[in-house]
């Protein structure tokens, strides 16, 4: 057993008695939420549901939207027609608005691109759940509102269609196929406040200020 | 050497001590000197409600140069215009360049480009059109010791001269321009120590290939790399060409900063290139005899062989006689990873005489105008043209896939460019090979991936 192995055990068991999918699929939220933004069309959810899709480890920005059409536009929903064009070409018709993507480690790597993540949210996708996160595709996760949860080991415990449930007060993962509740990594509180409120733009159009400032 | 100079708001008792320390990494210290405050996230140590940050805390940084460029500055100015800000905090500390599909492509890329001049002429910010922006960087703006965010991986380039440039995305950057600050966490750091110098054939890429090989394309994922020198004689061997080669392609193993600390080579190049700002605002940053590291590597130059890496990923490394005998469609030289004036030197020193495969494309790609005319100059165009070869303008066109090199199905290119990812030249089903530009120039000739000593 690798150390990731024993801490993910180790969050497992820890959580003595996992949420069951009713409870936690619940539309109130362990935590409160805050005040959502009424203008962003992705004002973070405290709660989201969603089915899974499941990748391998190294799933890098230029399979996650390729630099010849994301340099071609600067329109969002444009750029949701090529989500995971590296892997699949048609993969935005098969999502449902509300998915989430689950994959090993090193999601994200390679470019600075925000596309890479906008297209995936413009696409349908709610949050993503990896093993780890390349750095820059992390922060640029949070910075456009789209949840990134950290979770070692988490690929062993989700397959494909599986429904999870993701508590963003709590920074959880619950797989409702298992009944498991997973502790993702924990972020600083500015990067929390930020994600509940839809990202960089959001936070900054309601409190007129940067989260670090 | 107008060290820490006056000019430097940051110049005072606080920062010397800083400089002085002897318990601080590079990252650390340079994190540190432009913080205005730092909320400790890590427990190791007694700087909690100072300004020096250590390796995990979170600290605000004021940034002295925030790049985009015509892929990311579009979404940065969208992203200010959706904040309804008007107003930049400092024009000058502000860069936008228009390199990656450099000259527009198409007409949906002149719009784009077009957003980017107008933005830069109302707001009176910089703007380079068709050198790469991390050579002009180097060449132009970068001092040792710059805080120097970019909206583009592989800003990490600027390391090379003893600066702090990492990259972040295009609403970040757009934060910076409006507020002249950013956060950053502080990363750990990996000491690597070189000695040796290396053998015929074998050079900085070689290196480094070779290096994230063994790390892992994730092996430095949030991690600064510090580079040292056992020797003179290893440092000597090392040029600045050959350390931006290094700094630049540290992104393939995940690396937030790869520096080369402050020393003669790099106050030579500062001099031989004179900076655009009037003020000489180097800070010489050396990191402490007796600073943490999460790691310490230790790399023999002379071990090293001519190395092949592809395809798919950066880390899928081999030597290039092992390698050696794969069929190729295309040959490319140059972008910010190795198109410096040192590599096409190399690069004509092996095509000279030689004629390029009829199998073959091969393309050279300088990396910025300066490089471009000093090719021109050298005659290496004339030896180019003459195997057969094509010279295009500084950009990073072929690299990314976008135009003046891109692959077509089931095509196979060896390329000194920065990446090798699925589709990253072209078609999802053409595969890259990253090389040195010796060992580009060298399968050009041959149709296939050759080892290039005996072309030298």
């Amino acid at each position: 057993m690798t150390e990731e192995d024993k801490s993910l055990h180790n969050t497992t068991t820890s959580s003595s008695q996992p949420q069951s999918p009713s409870l936690s699929s619940s539309s109130s939220p362990l935590t409160p939420s805050p005040p959502k933004s009424t203008t962003s069309p992705f004002a973070t959810e405290a709660v989201l549901q969603g089915k899974a899709w499941v990748f391998g480890d190294d799933i890098n920005t230029d399979i996650i939207m390729p630099f010849r059409f994301k340099s071609r536009t600067n329109d969002p929903n444009e750029m949701a027609k090529y989500a995971m064009y590296g892997i699949d070409p048609d993969f935005h018709k098969k999502i449902d608005k509300g998915d989430i993507i689950v994959a090993g480690r090193n999601f994200g790597g390679g470019s600075s691109r925000e596309q890479a993540p906008v297209a995936l949210q413009y696409a349908g996708i709610s949050a993503i759940v990896a093993e780890s996160f390349a750095r820059i595709f992390y922060r640029n996760a949070f910075t456009i509102g789209l949840p990134a949860l950290e979770i070692p080991g988490i690929k062993d415990h989700v397959v494909q269609g599986d429904r999870l449930i993701i508590n963003l007060g709590e920074f959880t993962v619950t797989n409702t196929r298992l009944g498991h509740l997973f502790q993702a990594k924990p972020v600083p509180d500015f990067m929390k406040k930020m994600l509940l409120d839809g990202g960089l733009i959001e936070y900054f159009k309601k409190n007129q200020k940067f989260p670090w400032s | 050497m107008n060290t820490s100079s006056l000019t430097s708001p940051q110049t005072d008792d606080s920062t010397n001590k800083i400089l002085n320390d002897n318990s601080m990494t590079f990252a650390e210290k340079a994190i540190s000197i432009k913080s205005r405050q730092s909320s400790s996230q890590s427990t190791n140590h007694n700087h909690s409600s100072s300004r020096l940050s250590m390796a995990g805390d979170i600290a605000v940084v004021n940034v002295d140069l925030a790049m985009a460029q015509d892929s990311t500055g579009p979404l940065a100015i969208r992203s200010l215009n959706e904040m309804r800000i008007d107003k930049l905090y400092d024009p000058s500390k502000v860069l936008l360049v228009i390199d990656h599909t450099f000259p527009a492509a198409d007409e949906k890329v002149a719009n784009l480009h077009a957003m980017m001049r107008d933005f830069a002429s109302k707001h009176g910010c910089m703007l380079v059109e068709g050198s790469i922006s991390h050579q002009h960087i180097m060449e132009n703006l970068a001092y040792p010791g710059m805080m120097i965010l970019g909206g583009d991986s592989h800003t990490c380039q600027a390391g090379c001269l003893g600066a702090f440039a990492t990259g972040i995305g295009s609403t970040e950057i757009a934060s910076i321009w409006a507020s002249g600050e950013i956060w950053l966490k502080v990363p750990e750091t990996v000491k690597v120590i070189l000695s040796g110098n290396f053998n015929k054939g074998v050079f900085a890429r070689d290196l480094i290939l070779d290096f994230i090989g063994k790390l892992g394309e994730d092996g430095a994922n949030y991690r600064a790399l510090e580079w040292t020198f056992s020797d003179d004689t290893t440092r000597r061997g090392l040029t600045i060409d050959s350390r931006a080669c290094i700094s630049n392609a540290s992104m393939e193993c995940g690396a937030k900063l790869s520096v080369f600390p402050f020393d003669n080579l790099t106050e030579s190049y500062i001099a031989d290139n004179p900076r655009k700002t009037k003020e000489n605002s180097t800070i010489e940053i050396h990191p402490g005899t007796s600073a943490n590291y999460a790691d310490e590597i230790n790399i023999e130059c002379n071990r090293i062989e001519p190395m092949v890496s592809g395809p798919d990923h950066p880390d899928a490394v081999q030597s290039a006689s092992e390698m050696a005998g794969l069929e190729i469609d295309q040959a490319f030289i140059g972008s910010a990873t190795n198109g410096r004036i040192e590599d096409l030197e190399i690069a004509a020193r092996i095509l000279k005489g030689r004629k390029v495969h009829r199998n073959t494309r091969c393309i050279v790609t300088p990396a910025s105008v300066r490089v471009y005319e000093e090719a021109i100059r050298r005659g290496y165009v004339e030896i180019y043209l003459e195997s057969g070869a094509v010279f295009t303008n500084a950009t990073c066109g072929a690299c990314v896939g976008t135009h003046l090199g891109a692959l077509g199905e089931d095509e196979i290119c060896i390329s000194s460019s920065s990446r090798n990812f699925v589709g990253r030249m072209g078609a999802l089903s053409s595969k890259v090979y990253l090389s040195s530009p010796a060992t580009a120039a060298a399968s050009a000739i041959e149709g296939k991936i050759a080892s290039p000593e005996r072309y030298l």
